[in-house]
């Protein structure tokens, strides 16, 4: 089992759904969500919240810096 | 074991990443997936981790990160189309304890202004040089740049970049490796070409840009070029995520990543 749970928040309202995030993450943790945002995009969301190892992959590529990671050793 | 809720996760002191501080809270109005805006975030971070935020000045260009100076928070030029480093030559010059970058595109740096970007290389002028190479003039809408592959289709070579006629006369020409170029020149210091299409990209590129402006803190003489490959897709007419992919099988063989120069040598490959 992990040693590590990850977290990401997402600031839907900034996020422009290019997917980068989605290629970017290794344990396919994020996807686009079916609702939109206010300027009409599909933003990203945390899918599999149990998959996340907050490894901060999808933060460092995301072109538009929505994406905050949080990261925790569990004992 | 207890449970551990995402609550307990996000707090905090367990936050491991973060956009930079030094980015305003405006949003980019690149396209969703440009390149620009991984190179803007990591910029923003080497400028943070270093502390130089209050004495750095940028110099934008013309293209598409001609509002460049909207989204940094620190001191910005507007310079001409493709002047940007004959303006940060001069900011220098006069305020040579600041830090001094300059940021272009393809367009910008390789074409209109290649004078400019060979004269200040030549010169040696102790700046940071940031180019953002994705082989296009994004903001017009597509047309053909110097860095344009071979082959490639753009709005001015609507059959694809022919560099010469099938009878040998000359044509559009070979794309430009301007990187390659300026690394011949005595006055440049450290050139490199990196890309931000996967983690490990920007990660690297990140290295090279911290290094850039390294450089120039500890006032060593000559120009610190750092190269970006990107994508623009828009205009490649395609996903983000096939961008990427696209960029890798196509600009990458002729674009080849990592450095060219290092402490006034070429590093022989």
């Amino acid at each position: 089992m992990a040693k590590f749970r990850g977290a990401i928040v997402v600031d839907t309202e900034r996020c422009k759904g290019c997917s980068v995030c989605i290629t970017a993450c290794p344990c396919g943790v994020i996807e686009l969500a079916k609702e939109v945002n206010g300027k009409g995009y599909n933003y990203a969301f945390m899918a599999n919240p149990d998959k996340c190892i907050g490894c901060a992959s999808c933060g460092i590529t995301c072109p538009d810096g929505v994406i905050k990671v949080y990261k925790k050793a569990i004992e | 074991m207890a449970e551990i809720t995402l609550q307990d996760i996000i707090q905090p002191e367990n936050l491991v990443y973060e956009k930079s501080k030094l980015l305003t809270e405006k949003p980019f109005h690149y396209c969703p997936g440009c390149g620009h805006g991984t190179v803007h975030r990591i910029i923003a971070e080497v400028l943070e981790e270093l502390g130089i935020d209050e004495q750095t000045i940028g110099v934008s260009p013309v293209g598409c990160a001609v509002m460049a100076y909207d989204y940094f928070d620190v001191d910005f030029v507007e310079a001409a189309h493709g002047r940007a480093p004959a303006c940060a030559s001069g900011i220098k010059r006069v305020w040579p304890n600041k830090i001094v970058f300059s940021y272009q595109g393809d367009g910008d740096l390789a074409a209109i202004g290649t004078c400019e970007t060979i004269h200040t290389c030549n010169r040696g002028e102790n700046i940071t040089m940031i180019f953002v190479n994705n082989g296009i003039y994004g903001m017009t809408g597509g047309q053909m740049a110097p860095t344009t592959l071979v082959g490639m289709k753009t709005a001015t070579t609507p059959y694809g970049r022919m560099p010469q006629w099938p009878d040998g006369t000359p044509n559009n020409g070979f794309p430009l490796q301007i990187t390659n170029l300026i690394s011949q020149l005595p006055g440049t210091r450290y050139v490199t070409r990196q890309a931000v299409y996967t983690p490990a990209a920007v990660r690297n590129a990140k290295k090279a840009i911290k290094k850039a402006f390294q450089n120039q803190m500890e006032n060593k003489n000559g120009v610190n070029f750092v190269e970006i490959v990107s994508n623009c897709n828009s205009n490649w007419k395609m996903t983000a995520v096939d961008a990427n992919k696209w960029l890798q099988e196509n600009m990458l063989p002729v674009y080849p990543l990592g450095d060219i120069k290092d402490n006034f040598e070429l590093i022989k490959k």
